[in-house]
């Protein structure tokens, strides 16, 4: 394969160049994924049944928690690109390790949040606002659990082969990726959280 | 005994029994032909593993054409049921069945593989391009769509077919509606075969973006090419629409949430949107391919360019958008009050002017050009008037006050497959005897060609001119009988008898793919039709790195100027040409799609899990694997250029 390097290492070859693009019109296909979902959760929203209503059941901690872990693994996933960029092996992979790790505190206590609407009686079954709000926040979540293998499996390439093309394009389109997720959060944040507390 | 009870038909009748037999027997038959020729290792090495963009593309035709035979067998029995009044051949639960799958198969079975087969075959040849930008992301494509079709096609033998209609409206289509299994089939099968539909949007949109010939930019791309941009555009926003929809419904009916219920805050309606939201655009997924597909094909036999290159680039562009403002022109009469109504009306009629300047500029394309009737040809002069009326009854349905009378009723069934089968259907057959010479090297022959496109279309106008009549005096679709006091029974008996003129159509297509295979002559050289485009200037069939030197075009007919104006399309010397491996995941990865599908449609979690789990492991088996391709040598490739002739080489 040809390099070219007077681009960064992650668009040196044709097929990197490809991968970006191909992974960017994916993001575009995500936006409309969880546009119709906040559309859906929007009309849903109190059409609550004889179920709770959302600032009966939101609690701020969890959530405040869960956005200071996920914004900040934002950062340290952007640290990582930044390492691999200078070529930093090992400040890259302690990086993505650190990523990693808030990622699972962000899921450890979505799952203790999950827990906590079940015992007040807020089933995904209970209401069209129960299953519009956990399919929303399920589906975040769903994501950040695969994100977490994917990027378990980026770590131990880089850790083996080094930052060449083909893991530098890897590990930037998982940070895309990782993002892309974050800032679905803030929407949640603000959208589902906040605007349900107010 | 007690589980395998799950899997009964509820509803059996001797034709069901007949075709499970049937079934059986075929597999049997294939199995044992295969094993017999000794030609398992040929199948999976040069098909099941392939990642080329044009077998995936035969691969495609071959399952369309399939699925129009198995929904052709129930457009048939549909028709037969209504061609008397107080007819018996069916029963109102049968009738429902086959009404559903026939728009689910014809629409996501049969029309869309159609058009991705063309996009395959053609679209990287019409840019000058060694394949598509993710060739194993194709192959994921395919099988996705395949094994979802599979998994749709034996509901009706185990465990029973949907039965609420290809829009599936909840509450009907709710458990407490549909107990069967028939629906989970339809939410699941459709996800499947929907997630590869999305990726051949990321893989065209990305390939059409990056890797077009030196000197191609984007507004000297040929029509069709431009039509799958566009199209694929919309894919990329409608299909996550339908992906929650269908995972919506898919949660209600398996895991009774209420999303789509009638108690518990749950918003029946919901889902028409989304549907809709979806199902509008997916129209239009069909129909700018198909556009894409005249424009080259009446230039061609024209004679002429195009007529209008930008304002026909211009209108492709206003009608996706357009699509995604119309949605609710499909339940005008389902209570949005008369302010929604009239925006939407207002936006649908505006589609008209876009179409209207295609439908001109390929009149002005024909005018004074010396016209070929070749196959492809008659079947694009008979589009464009028998379009015209289904975009004029289109308009008709447009004004929502009027619609109230014509909702749901036949009227709406022939405006329909009048846009769909002179538009899609009628383009398919067209570039199916178009790229017939560049897939395999051989023409199909033209005078059983033209025979199949008079009973086509004399059968079209006989089947659904008469449903306008009776749909304007109240006779309803979806519904499984009349009495004959209504009067319907002569013009259905009318349509009865177009339909069976189409089935001797498709039949006629089948007997000349039969008979040119075996006398049409080989060696049509590389531009049989004397063609205007890229893609007819290497060879055919073509070699599996496309063409032998790379292409540097300089306007939109880039063959044309080869052959008018002595352009130079081909310079330098020949190098080393980079190609892509064979896998087997993908094929693997569709399988275990299928069993996980199966699984979730008769809720059997602990295969659903494990297959689910199998499908990680492939992705993760795909993240390790380093696969930098192979390359053709110098040699190789000038030893097979020789054996064409030579024309390029």
């Amino acid at each position: 394969m040809k390099i070219d390097h007077t681009q960064p290492l992650e668009y040196g070859t044709h097929q990197n160049q490809l991968n970006i693009l191909g992974f960017w019109i994916f993001l575009g296909a995500e936006i409309m994924l969880f546009a119709t979902l906040f559309t859906a959760y929007f009309i849903m929203e109190h059409r609550t049944g004889n179920g709770p209503t959302g600032p009966e059941i939101f609690e701020i901690s969890p959530v405040l928690i869960e956005t200071f872990v996920l914004l900040t693994s934002s950062f340290t996933i952007g640290l990582a690109v930044h390492a691999m960029r200078i070529g930093r092996k090992k400040a890259m992979l302690a990086f993505l390790g650190i990523t990693l790790l808030l990622g699972l505190g962000f899921l450890s206590v979505e799952i203790f949040e999950f827990m906590h609407y079940y015992h007040v009686g807020a089933t995904y079954q209970t209401s069209g606002f129960t299953a519009a709000l956990l399919t929303t926040l399920g589906t975040h979540g769903a994501h950040v659990t695969l994100g977490l293998f994917w990027g378990l499996s980026i770590i131990i390439q880089v850790a083996k082969d080094g930052i060449n093309a083909r893991t530098a394009n890897k590990s930037f389109i998982f940070s895309l990726y990782w993002h892309f997720l974050d800032v679905v959060w803030i929407f949640i944040f603000s959208f589902i959280y906040l605007k349900g507390m107010m | 005994m007690e589980f395998f009870e799950r899997f009964a038909v509820p509803h059996p009748s001797p034709a069901i029994y007949a075709s499970m037999v049937a079934i059986v027997v075929v597999s049997l038959a294939i199995v044992v032909g295969l094993t017999y020729f000794k030609k398992w290792g040929y199948l999976w090495r040069e098909w099941l593993t392939t990642v080329d963009h044009k077998k995936i593309g035969i691969m495609y035709l071959i399952s369309a054409i399939l699925m129009l035979f198995r929904g052709g067998a129930d457009a048939i029995m549909m028709r037969a049921q209504l061609s008397m009044p107080e007819n018996q051949l069916l029963d109102a639960q049968h009738y429902n069945e086959i009404f559903t799958t026939h728009g689910v198969v014809m629409i996501i079975f049969m029309a869309m593989p159609f058009i991705f087969a063309f996009m395959n075959i053609v679209v990287p040849l019409q840019i000058g391009a060694r394949d598509v930008a993710f060739p194993r992301l194709n192959a994921i494509s395919f099988w996705l769509f395949f094994f979802g079709a599979m998994l749709f096609n034996i509901s009706f033998v185990v465990g029973g077919s949907p039965d609420a209609g290809w829009t599936s409206y909840f509450p009907l289509a709710g458990t407490e509606f549909s107990e069967s299994v028939g629906t989970n089939y339809y939410m699941i099968a459709i996800q499947i075969s929907g997630i590869g539909s999305l990726m051949t949007g990321i893989n065209m949109i990305t390939t059409i973006l990056k890797m077009r010939a030196p000197g191609m930019s984007l507004m000297k791309m040929p029509m069709f090419t431009w039509a799958t941009f566009m199209a694929c555009v919309i894919i990329i926003f409608a299909f996550p629409v339908l992906t929650i929809a269908l995972l919506m419904g898919t949660t209600d009916r398996l895991f009774a949430t209420n999303f789509f219920t009638s108690t518990n805050g749950g918003m029946d309606m919901l889902w028409a949107n989304f549907f809709w939201v979806w199902g509008h655009p997916e129209v239009y997924i069909l129909i700018l391919p198909a556009f894409g597909l005249y424009s080259e094909i009446i230039s061609t036999f024209s004679g002429r360019n195009l007529y209008g290159y930008k304002s026909m680039v211009g209108s492709m562009v206003i009608i996706s958008l357009l699509s995604f403002l119309v949605w609710t022109h499909h339940f005008f009469t389902m209570g949005q009050g008369a302010l929604t109504n009239s925006i939407f009306s207002i936006s649908t009629m505006a589609i008209a002017v876009p179409t209207g300047v295609k439908i001109f500029n390929w009149l002005l394309t024909m005018w004074k050009g010396k016209i070929r009737f070749t196959v492809p040809m008659l079947y694009s002069v008979g589009f464009i008037p028998l379009f015209t009326i289904g975009g004029v009854t289109g308009v008709m349905l447009a004004m929502s006050a009027a619609d109230y009378q014509y909702h749901n009723t036949m009227f709406l069934v022939a405006h329909f497959h009048n846009t769909i089968i002179p538009g899609v259907v009628f383009a398919m057959l067209a570039g199916l005897h178009y790229y017939w010479p560049k897939m395999f090297g051989f023409m199909l022959n033209e005078r059983i060609g033209k025979w199949a496109f008079w009973f086509l279309s004399i059968g079209f106008v006989l089947a659904f001119f008469p449903m306008y009549i009776t749909g304007l005096d109240g006779q309803a679709r979806r519904m499984y009988t009349y009495s004959e006091a209504t009067g319907f029974g002569p013009l259905n008996f009318v349509a009865f008898i177009g339909a069976g003129l189409m089935t001797i159509a498709f039949c006629i297509i089948v007997y000349n793919i039969l008979y040119s295979i075996k006398n049409s002559p080989r060696n049509v050289g590389d531009d049989p039709w004397n063609a205007r485009t890229l893609e007819w200037a290497t060879h055919n069939p073509v070699p599996e790195y496309n063409f032998a030197r790379t292409p540097h075009v300089a306007s939109s007919e880039a063959l044309w100027d080869v052959k008018k104006n002595g352009h130079e399309l081909f310079k330098g010397d020949i190098e080393k040409i980079h190609m892509p491996n064979n896998s087997g995941v993908p094929f693997i990865m569709g399988v275990i799609f299928f069993i996980a599908g199966f699984s979730f449609v008769f809720a059997l979690w602990v295969p659903a899990v494990i297959a689910l789990i199998g499908i990680f492991a492939c992705m993760v088996l795909r993240s390790f694997e380093k696969d930098d391709g192979r390359y053709i040598s110098v040699e190789e490739i000038k030893a097979t250029e020789s054996t064409y002739g030579g024309a390029n080489s």
